[in-house]
């Protein structure tokens, strides 16, 4: 190892010396991600994929942390004058980044000012809406982009004798009740839960977030999301933790052990744990649609995505960005696209990529990985469903998953909750709208 | 020749104390006075736009229930680890004190502890405790008990406070060790001649005599559970659930790093300052003059 490192290191600063010598022997590239793990070296394998394909530019992926840490070390690193080309940032920093004019350069218009070939219609609209101006501009590239399904055993379930997957909330209780009888803790958990339980259930039943189209038509919007139907929604399940039909396992991806463990027989959390629980499950699981109510709407709309997009950063040479480009272009290829979903879970971006995975026979051989494609275009998104843009919202997250907190644990009602989550929340979109004058 | 030594002006002292002074510069009064500016802003995430708003982050704080909440929960936190961690540590030097054969052996075991670095004693406790996963819910289950800190803020607030504690023993138990040893054996002979149980004796003898190490380490407590239990937090429960654990210096780091509200941020440990300012204060003027040193 050691005799490795001298060898190697004085060999690396030697090429160093000579690439900057040179010069321009190609012009990197700096691109800031949030992909630890396995995701990470997919991450890594684009970058040298693309590299090798041409030898004008190159790409260096740098490890940041998870999302937040991404974020805030880009924004960090913008203020000292040292940011990077292209970073990735998480759908809930997407309103932070809009109001950021000066730093950020959008999508739509770095590929025509640098003459990439890009056509919209390619895009699979689900995805991109979400990222768009209300004037339909493509602010950032979607990179991975992901959206909540229902998990469940199939083993529990042929056990306690349920015949498919529950479509209503109805048949949810129903499904828990038996599950429960057949000796399981619990009949459901779930992760994200504001992304699942307010943003996307409110999608889902096409019913507004807030005002203003969610937000997307202007910083003085407010919220909305305390209203009947979402207060029915938590109500059942407060009721429900009492008996265990659903039992809370903290934030993010936290309670996804107790899907693993078979505590559990449903779990509702992104699709792109599919990797995961692929992994680690002994037992057969599939995925389906998120559950509705049937006395609020008669079918369901769509949901929304979560994930990240990659955002192109001012402030660099204006040669560099004819190469950021170049790579945007090949990370959308249907190649690079129709490898990155099948191996991780993510929805592919665009419609040629859902095309070749299709004709490869992937849905084929993995029944259910194209749920969550199907979930996203079940209809053309409607002012209430094609995404969520408030400021300040991954503190208002909190605040919502505060709220949530206290309701599972019975300190507050749904009502007493989720009043409150709106009122903090309205009180931190105005100081966004202050600070963004 | 001597006077003219004395009165000969020296450049010397001034260079040798010149790496300090510029330490203290860099390191403290320049980031402290951009925290004090800061708190003065309002601004977006990028710097872009800035806004002079005079004291409205600090109104602001003040008139937000969750902040007062956040203070009281941090002054309990802070009570009950400092309490935990030197009753505990006390006890387990005066019982190291006694000790003759392998002394040496069971106080390196007690001090080991200090070397966990807190976000890896935040993973362990993390494991340990996992309503999921974890040992100790299993163990709780046979008699009956759910645990689930994930739900029950109490139960992640008793968490925290144990794992902060735990960590903390070893370094109060150093002190309290030394303190003890201190203590001239000729007292505890005296008393115990005059027929003093040991109890007694602990209590008119060596618990008075320790009580200048005991609040020199009061105050270094109090300013361990205030600032330096970050990493347990974090790592453990991440000022959840529903706040239950987020403590002052939890809601600077999420506020600003997380929420990107730099100028509430800023106003916020603006308050931290004043708050180590005023300990230290108290700990020189008051506790200083007010302990018996022998």
């Amino acid at each position: 190892m050691s005799i490795m490192k001298k060898l190697v290191v004085p060999a690396t600063l030697a090429a160093l010396a000579c690439s900057t010598a040179i010069a321009n022997a190609a012009t990197e590239i700096h691109w800031w991600h949030a992909m630890g793990g396995t995701n990470g070296d997919r991450v890594n394998k684009i970058a040298d994929d693309f590299n090798k394909s041409q030898s004008e530019y190159k790409v260096i992926p740098t490890f940041k942390g998870n999302y937040t840490e991404t974020m805030t070390s880009a924004i960090a690193a913008f203020r000292a004058k040292k940011q990077p080309h292209i970073v990735q940032v998480f759908e809930v920093g997407t309103a932070t980044m809009m109001a950021a004019k000066g730093a950020v350069y959008p999508v739509e218009q770095m590929m025509n000012d640098a003459g990439e070939s890009f056509d919209k219609s390619d895009y699979l609209p689900a995805v991109i809406s979400y990222y768009q101006t209300s004037g339909g501009e493509l602010l950032s590239m979607p990179f991975n982009s992901s959206t909540p399904v229902l998990w469940y055993n199939k083993d529990a379930f042929k056990k306690a004798g349920i015949e498919s997957a529950p479509a209503t909330w109805a048949e949810m209780k129903e499904a828990s009740d038996k599950l429960r009888a057949a000796g399981y803790k619990c009949g459901f958990s779930f992760g994200w839960q504001s992304w699942v339980m307010a943003e996307n259930f409110s999608a889902w039943h096409n019913i507004p977030m807030g005002t203003k189209e969610n937000g997307f038509a202007g910083i003085d919007t407010e919220f909305s999301f305390n209203n009947d139907a979402v207060k029915m929604h938590w109500s059942n399940l407060a009721a429900w933790t009492k008996d265990g039909t659903f039992v809370y396992g903290g934030r993010r991806g936290d309670s996804l052990p107790m899907f693993i463990n078979q505590e559990c027989g449903m779990w509702m959390n992104s699709s792109a744990y599919y990797g995961s629980i692929k992994s680690q499950a002994k037992f057969e699981f599939g995925q389906s649609m998120l559950p509705y109510y049937k006395d609020i709407i008669e079918k369901p709309q769509n949901s929304i995505i979560g994930g990240a997009t990659l955002w192109v950063l001012k402030g660099q040479d204006k040669g560099d960005y004819k190469g950021v480009a170049k790579f945007m272009s090949y990370m959308a290829s249907p190649e690079v696209q129709a490898w990155w979903h099948q191996e991780t879970g993510y929805v592919p971006i665009t419609k040629a990529a859902y095309e070749l995975s299709k004709k490869q026979g992937f849905y084929e051989s993995n029944p259910g990985t194209d749920t969550a494609i199907k979930q996203l275009s079940l209809n053309t998104p409607t002012p209430a469903s094609r995404g969520i843009r408030f400021g300040n919202f991954v503190q208002i997250r909190d605040v919502i998953n505060e709220e949530m907190e206290a309701i599972w644990s019975g300190d507050k009602t749904a009502a007493e909750g989720l009043a409150a989550a709106q009122e903090r929340g309205n009180a931190l979109l105005r100081k966004f709208e202050k600070a963004n004058k | 020749m001597l006077k003219r030594v004395h009165f000969e002006p020296s450049l010397l002292p001034y260079l040798l104390v010149l790496p300090q002074i510029v330490i203290t510069i860099v390191f403290f009064v320049w980031p402290a006075s951009q925290a004090l500016y800061q708190s003065l802003l309002v601004e977006d995430a990028f710097g872009l736009s800035t806004q002079f708003v005079w004291f409205e982050n600090f109104e602001e704080l003040f008139a937000d229930p969750h902040y007062w909440d956040a203070f009281q929960r941090t002054f309990l936190f802070s009570f009950l680890v400092a309490a935990l961690s030197m009753a505990s540590a006390l006890l387990l030097a005066a019982m190291a004190d006694r000790v003759i054969k392998g002394s040496g052996f069971y106080r390196t075991m007690l001090i080991w502890p200090y070397a966990v670095a807190p976000a890896a004693a935040g993973a362990l406790w993390f494991f340990i405790f996992d309503p999921t996963l974890g040992v100790m819910p299993y163990i709780l289950q046979f008699f009956g008990y759910e645990w689930n800190h994930k739900i029950y803020g109490n139960e992640a607030m008793a968490l925290v406070i144990f794992s902060a504690a735990w960590k903390q023993i070893a370094y109060n138990f150093l002190f309290f060790l030394a303190g003890l040893q201190s203590i001239p054996k000729s007292l505890i002979e005296a008393a115990a001649i005059d027929g003093a149980g040991p109890g007694r004796r602990f209590w008119t003898i060596i618990f008075p005599l320790v009580s200048p190490t005991t609040f020199f380490l009061l105050v270094v407590n109090v300013v361990y559970a205030f600032f330096e239990t970050f990493g347990i937090i974090d790592a453990l429960t991440s000022g959840g659930p529903a706040n239950a654990t987020q403590i002052l210096v939890y809601k600077v780091y999420n506020d600003g790093f997380v929420g990107l509200d730099l100028g509430g941020s800023a106003a916020q440990s603006v308050i931290l300052m004043g708050i180590v300012i005023g300990l230290t204060v108290v700990q020189f003027r008051f506790v200083e003059k007010k302990v018996s040193y022998q």
